[in-house]
C-alpha cells in the first residue's frame, strides 16, 4: 500500500469575533516560482538564501512612475538614488531607464561615475562631502546639494581655486504638516535660512545657483505633504527671479514614497495603505504648475524616489533550519536569513510565503533568524503553515535598503541573483567567502603564532 | 493520555471544549490523533499507527507527537490528572 503524504499535527484556538494579531490569509498562497524560475532551482544553483532581483518588476515600476509624472509635468528626470541599492547591475537597469545618479557619499559618488554615468549626471547629496570629493564633482560638472553653511563656504572656497563654477543647489528643510521635521538637514525655509544661503551664494557670485532641493522624510503616506514642499521650493524659485532676475533650472522633491511594505504596529496592510505614484504626481505637479512660473520658465522636476521603485522587484529566498515549542506555547521557526541580512525586518513585518505546497491548515508563529543575539526576529507573529526543516520560503519586497545596509555579522552575505526579462537568471553578486572579509585584514606577524 | 470525555469532534478537524468553551482547528492528522486518543488508544498505539500509513521517519513522528500532545495538555483538552504520562 502506498503511503500518504505526511503533514506536522497542529491544534490552533480559534478566536471567534476576535480580530487576531496574526495577520490575514494573504500570506498563505505557496509562491513556488519568482520570475519564471522555481525557488527549489534557484537556491539550489545558488545557495541559501539568496536575494533575486525582478528586472521586469524594476523596469515597469519605473515605468509606471515616470508615466505618472510625464503626463502631468513637460520635464521630469529621475535620479536613482544609490542608498537605496547600490549593487551595479540594479543601478545600471535605472540608467537604462534614463535615470541619473543620486549619491550622498564619495565611495557611491565614484560608483556612479564607475557605471558610466557622466558627472553633470550625478547629484552629490548629503552631509557629509570633503574637500577631495568637493573638487572632485566641481571638476566633473556634477551638482552639489549644499546641506550646511560650512559646505557653502568649503565649496566657495574651492571655487576661487577652479576654472570651473561649481553648480549648486541647496536643500531646504521645512514644514510640512508631517512630524517630526528632518530639520537636521538643509537649511530651514520658515525662519528664513534657506532664503539667507540662496543670497550669500547668488551675490557671492562664484557658484552657479542650479536647484533648490529638499527631501522631506522617508515612507511618506502623505502626498499632500509633497504638495505643500512642491509650493515652498516654487515659492523661492519665484523670490529668486523676482530679486536676482534668474530662473531656477530645477526643483528636486527627493524621495520618500512609501512602498508596499507593511510598518511594523499598522494595522493596515502596506498593500492597501501605500498611495499610488499618481496621487504623489499630482499633488507634486499641480503645486508647481500653479505656483506662477512663467511657462516657458518652468523648472525641471528631479525625483530621488528609492524604496518605491525597488522594493517590489526584491526577494529574499531561504530555508527553514528548526522548530521549536516557546516556553509559552507559541511556536518557533528559525530560518537561515536574519536581521542581519533582512535590515528592514526591524520597520516592517514583511511578507512571507512558503515556497512549497501546503494544506491550508497554519499555526500561529515567531519566525527567528539564525545569529546567536535576542534582537534577531524576522517576525514576531505571522501565521504559516507547518513548516519543517529544508522547507522554503520567500520574503516579498525586499529590493530596497537590505543589499546596503546588510550586515557581515556572524555569517557571510549571500549571493544575488538578476532575472532577466526574458527570466534567464544572472548572478550579479557573489556569495561572500572568508577571502573576500578577510583581505582587508593585517594580521601583525609578532601575532601569528600561538601554543594551546 | 486521555482526551476529556466531553470533548467534541467533527470531520472538518474543528474541535469545541465545552467544560472551557474553547474552540479549536486541527488538522487531518491532528484530528486522527485525537479521535485514537478518545477512543482510548495509547499514545504508542498511535504512533506505531501513524507510521503504517505515512512516508515519515520515526524520529521526527516522535518529536511532532510530543509537541502535539503538550499542546494538547495547554489547551486542556486532556484529562487533567493524566498530565504527566506522555
Ligand atoms: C536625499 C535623499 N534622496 C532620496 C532618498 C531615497 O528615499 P526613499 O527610499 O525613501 O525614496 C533618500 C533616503 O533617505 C535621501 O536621503
Amino acid at each position: 500500500m502506498k503511503k500518504l503524504h505526511y503533514e506536522r499535527p497542529i491544534i490552533q484556538r480559534l478566536n471567534v469575533g476576535v480580530m487576531n494579531k496574526f495577520g490575514t490569509k494573504t500570506e498563505y498562497a505557496p509562491v513556488t516560482h519568482v520570475d519564471g524560475n522555481a525557488v527549489k532551482g534557484l537556491l539550489a544553483k545558488y545557495g541559501s538564501p539568496l536575494f533575486v532581483i525582478s528586472e521586469k518588476t524594476i523596469r515597469k515600476t519605473f515605468r509606471d512612475a515616470n508615466r505618472a509624472f510625464k503626463t502631468r509635468y513637460p520635464k521630469v528626470q529621475f535620479a536613482w538614488s544609490y542608498k537605496t541599492n547600490y549593487v551595479n547591475a540594479v543601478c545600471n537597469v535605472f540608467h537604462q531607464e534614463g535615470s541619473w545618479a543620486e549619491v550622498v557619499s564619495g565611495f557611491e559618488y565614484q560608483k556612479a561615475l564607475q557605471n558610466g554615468v557622466s558627472g553633470n549626471k550625478i547629484i552629490f547629496n548629503g552631509p557629509d562631502k570633503s574637500m577631495e570629493e568637493l573638487t572632485m564633482a566641481i571638476e566633473n560638472n556634477s551638482l552639489l546639494h549644499i546641506d550646511h553653511l560650512d559646505e557653502l563656504y568649503m565649496i566657495k572656497e574651492l571655487a576661487t581655486k577652479s576654472k570651473k563654477k561649481p553648480r549648486v543647489a541647496i536643500r531646504v528643510n521645512m514644514d510640512t504638516g508631517v512630524y517630526p521635521i528632518w530639520d537636521r538637514f538643509g537649511f530651514n525655509y520658515e525662519n528664513g535660512q534657506a532664503w539667507d544661503a540662496i543670497n550669500k551664494i547668488i551675490l557671492n557670485d562664484q557658484m552657479e545657483l542650479v536647484g533648490l532641493h529638499c527631501h522631506i522624510g522617508t515612507f511618506m503616506l502623505a502626498p499632500s505633504a509633497y504638495g505643500l514642499a512642491a509650493s515652498k521650493l516654487s515659492d523661492l524659485a519665484l523670490s529668486i527671479k523676482k530679486k536676482f532676475k534668474k530662473s531656477i533650472q530645477y526643483i528636486d522633491m527627493g524621495g520618500g514614497f512609501a512602498s508596499r511594505n507593511t510598518l511594523k504596529g499598522s494595522y493596515l496592510q502596506g498593500m492597501d495603505l501605500a498611495p499610488s505614484f499618481d496621487s504623489f504626481a499630482e499633488e507634486i505637479t499641480t503645486a508647481i504648475l500653479n505656483a506662477g512660473f512663467a511657462k516657458d520658465e518652468l523648472p525641471m522636476l528631479v525625483l530621488e524616489t528609492g524604496r518605491a521603485l525597488i522594493d517590489d522587484a526584491g526577494f529574499l529566498l531561504g530555508s527553514v533550519i528548526s522548530n521549536k515549542r516557546l516556553s509559552d506555547g507559541r511556536r518557533a521557526t528559525i530560518l537561515d536569513f536574519g536581521v542581519n541580512i533582512l535590515f528592514t525586518s526591524f520597520w516592517y513585518d514583511h511578507k512571507i510565503s512558503p515556497a512549497q505546497e501546503f494544506s491550508q491548515y497554519s499555526e500561529d508563529s515567531v519566525l527567528y533568524g539564525p545569529l546567536c543575539m535576542n534582537i534577531d526576529v524576522v517576525r514576531e507573529n505571522i501565521t504559516l503553515p507547518p513548516l519543517k526543516r529544508d522547507d522554503q520560503v520567500v520574503v516579498h519586497s525586499v529590493g530596497a535598503y537590505n543589499m546596503t545596509q546588510w550586515m557581515q555579522f556572524i555569517s557571510l552575505r549571500p549571493a544575488i541573483v538578476m532575472i532577466d526579462k526574458n527570466d534567464k537568471p544572472h548572478l550579479i553578486r557573489k556569495r561572500e567567502t572568508l577571502k573576500s572579509i578577510e583581505t582587508e585584514e593585517v594580521l601583525p606577524a609578532y601575532l601569528k603564532d600561538f601554543k594551546l | 493520555m486521555k482526551i476529556n470525555k466531553n470533548v467534541a469532534l467533527s470531520d472538518s478537524g474543528f474541535v469545541f471544549n465545552p467544560s472551557t468553551g474553547d474552540s479549536f482547528s486541527t488538522n487531518p492528522i491532528g484530528l486522527e490523533i485525537i479521535k485514537l486518543l478518545k477512543e482510548g488508544k495509547s499514545m504508542d498505539y498511535v504512533k506505531a499507527s501513524l507510521l503504517k500509513t505515512y512516508t515519515i521517519e520515526e524520529a521526527t513522528l516522535e518529536r511532532d507527537c510530543y509537541d502535539f500532545a503538550n499542546m494538547l495538555m495547554k489547551f486542556k483538552l486532556t484529562e487533567a490528572d493524566e498530565k504527566a504520562e506522555n
